[in-house]
């Protein structure tokens, strides 16, 4: 009898796991699907000219848009004046708006002849320089020869050499920004709303809501960043690319800008004008909308520009560990993992590392200083 | 005190219990068993060993029997063996933790003393242009990708001087420096910029101080008030930044010991991660949450040590 029930649970037992992982199985094989379909799609829609371009076009109205809408602020206003007076921070400024319009000429496609694009960057060299001819190896700059003797004269000089294929590396060099570009700009797509709403909602609603966010957060950031970078890129059923490399930045990234949003959205949520606009009657989501966000908005925007280096220099590292561009990205990262191999050789192939470390070298410290440049004018007494 | 110390170690229980959750997630959900049978197998393994696999590992079962064998691994630290190279992980990462803490411990303590002092002369000249310089150069610093670092001192300092070894590690009782003294140097000099900026900000914070007009109405000297009025305030808030940038240290090391071939443990993760090694990758991430919690842990208590009111709230 005891018997009978005992097999009975048993069996029952078994059913309903069996059931619950059939479902489970189901529904993450239906996310994958929905993933990998919302993923192709993306794919046919990026390869299609004219939507690379409208991004571009997308991006910089939106930079205007804000540049706009700040101006008519008068605490972004004050900060303008106190920023114009800062050399450091206008020259970085300028060197950022450089590599910015570089990558976006890079990235925008037009149509040459039947079914061919090419991008912006490469039409304006080929219309101001001259076409750029493809070597068959490396060659030192400024050389007239191969660096291999017995692979002849090249076709012309390269300002900077050219590398194992044969491409020039200046060009090259001025490619790569688009990856670097791309890559930021991916993540702080990601990172940044993540950020700002869990801060904001975890400083404005405190009890439960913080407690909850806290927790994520203290347990992400438990996690040593590189690993749990690693971990993301190599256990994505996506593989290895931009996209995941991007979206485990963005899943390490916004754990500290939630953390200074929260901080801050707690200081102003006690401020009087908060209190004044609950008196008067306004929701959780107006007040939210309305008054904390523009109130911490300039530290999104610190945040922001300090973040992207931080992504442009952890580029290098993960395409080092192979976890990084794919082979046969232009990539700084990708010409510094391959400077290691290149700087064994005899005689010693150094151009190709040094163009894309004084590249990388040039965005990063702009962001930096722009960054720093920024906090002062914001923040004056703490700067 | 004993009060405070179990307190924080109770906190610490749900967090330990989230990463192993995060663990589980990116290492049993994400993928299908089918793909992890892959990855373990290669493409082009038979139908029979992949199922063989899929058994043996229990990714058949249920997900939440799998989760509740997965927790109880990780909690008496049976991490499995590797898939490459058949080792039982506990005992490839103890064998790894000696080459691993001869580079960054002394790594570390250099870097310490090197960017707390940069920061205190930065202070001592603050609002020169020498400072204003130095600030730069930090910045400068901070700028240049790890892995640049790496190959400009092996191409300088190995392959340019022929002084140190390339490449490679051997204990050899005081010979073993010339094998570390290339990646401590190079372990220093990544820190050295973000860490100087930091401690600059903290010490210039604190030279804004009541004590500190009092020591200089006293008459003690310049640098007396520096080195040792201000840094041991300082110290305080110096622990705290110390502690938080440990996962940098990770990451360096574990760059700088796959380029100089050191036995460590960021050498066994390197090769994991371009192997497509997955439990050692798994048992990476577990262990150095733990060594971060419990540090984290150690500073609070260190902390609540020096500043007997945090013990209380």
């Amino acid at each position: 009898m005891t018997k009978g029930i005992q097999d009975w649970f048993a069996w029952s037992w078994q059913a309903i796991a069996k059931f619950i992982q059939d479902w489970f199985a189901g529904l993450w094989q239906a996310i994958a699907k929905f993933f990998a379909w919302i993923g192709g799609l993306l794919q046919t829609v990026w390869n299609y000219w004219l939507t690379q371009d409208l991004l571009v076009v997308a991006a910089f109205s939106f930079l205007a848009w804000m540049i706009w809408r700040g101006s008519h602020n008068e605490r972004w206003q004050r900060a303008w004046t106190r920023f114009r007076a800062d050399r450091s921070g206008i020259i970085s400024l300028c060197v950022v708006t450089f590599y910015l319009l570089l990558g976006a000429l890079e990235v925008m496609q037009m149509p040459v002849g039947n079914d061919v694009n090419q991008s912006v960057l490469d039409w304006s060299i080929e219309h101001s320089v001259g076409e750029v001819p493809l070597e068959r190896s490396y060659s030192e700059p400024l050389a007239t020869t191969h660096l291999d003797g017995n692979l002849g004269p090249l076709k012309c000089r390269h300002i900077l050499g050219t590398n194992a294929l044969g491409k020039d590396v200046f060009v090259q060099t001025l490619k790569a920004c688009k990856t670097a570009l791309i890559i930021g700009g991916l993540t702080s797509l990601i990172y940044i709303p993540l950020g700002t709403l869990f801060g904001i909602l975890a400083g404005y609603f405190r009890r439960r809501v913080d407690d909850i966010i806290q927790y994520i957060y203290t347990t992400l950031a438990s996690i040593p960043t590189i690993l749990l970078l690693v971990a993301i890129i190599v256990a994505s059923p996506w593989g290895k690319g931009l996209a995941t490399m991007s979206v485990a930045l963005g899943i390490t990234g916004w754990v500290g800008l939630c953390r200074l949003i929260r901080g801050e959205t707690m200081r102003q949520a006690e401020r009087p004008y908060i209190m004044a606009a609950h008196a008067l009657g306004q929701g959780h989501s107006m007040i939210i909308a309305r008054h904390l966000l523009p109130n911490v908005l300039h530290l999104v925007v610190i945040n922001f520009v300090l973040g992207f280096s931080n992504v442009v220099l952890a580029e290098a590292v993960l395409s080092y560990l192979g976890v990084g561009s794919p082979v046969g990205t232009p990539s700084w990262g990708n010409m510094i993992d391959g400077g290691r191999a290149e700087l064994g050789r005899d005689p010693v192939v150094w151009w190709n590392l040094t163009a894309a470390t004084v590249a990388l070298f040039g965005l990063v410290l702009a962001l930096n200083l722009l960054g720093d440049s920024l906090r002062r004018a914001f923040d004056p007494k703490r700067g | 005190m004993l009060n405070y110390v179990v307190r924080r170690l109770i906190y610490a229980v749900p967090i330990v219990l989230g990463v192993i959750f995060i663990t589980f997630v990116l290492f049993r959900m994400v993928q299908s068993p089918e793909a992890i049978a892959i990855i373990r197998l290669g493409p082009k393994a038979t139908r029979q060993a992949k199922d063989d696999f899929i058994k043996r590992e229990w990714l058949d079962r249920p997900l939440s029997v799998q989760f509740v064998r997965h927790v109880k691994k990780l909690l008496t630290f049976d991490l499995g063996t590797s898939w490459k190279t058949g080792r039982d992980l506990r005992e490839t990462f103890i064998s790894g933790a000696g080459p691993t803490l001869l580079i960054t411990l002394p790594g570390f303590l250099v870097g310490l003393i090197a960017s707390v002092g940069l920061a205190l002369y930065q202070v001592f000249v603050r609002n020169s242009l020498l400072d204003r310089g130095l600030t730069l150069f930090a910045v400068a610093l901070m700028s240049v990708p790890t892995v640049v670092y790496i190959i400009f001192m092996q191409a300088v300092g190995a392959l340019g001087l022929k002084y140190f070894p390339a490449a490679g590690f051997n204990f050899e009782g005081f010979g073993t420096l010339r094998f570390v003294a290339l990646p401590i140097l190079v372990l220093l000099v990544i820190n050295l910029g973000y860490d100087a900026r930091l401690y600059r900000a903290i010490f210039m914070e604190e030279i804004g101080q009541d004590y500190v007009r009092t020591a200089q109405a006293k008459g003690a000297a310049n640098s007396r008030v520096l080195g040792v009025h201000v840094l041991k305030n300082g110290m305080i808030a110096l622990i705290t930044l110390t502690v938080a940038h440990l996962p940098a240290l990770i990451m360096g090391s574990l760059l700088i010991e796959n380029f100089f071939s050191i036995p460590g443990l960021g050498n066994v993760l390197v090769l994991a991660i371009q192997t497509g090694d997955l439990p050692v990758v798994m048992a990476s991430v577990y262990l150095g949450s733990l060594l971060y919690i419990a540090s984290l842990i150690l500073t609070d208590v260190a902390y609540a040590i020096a500043d007997p009111r945090i013990r209380l709230s």
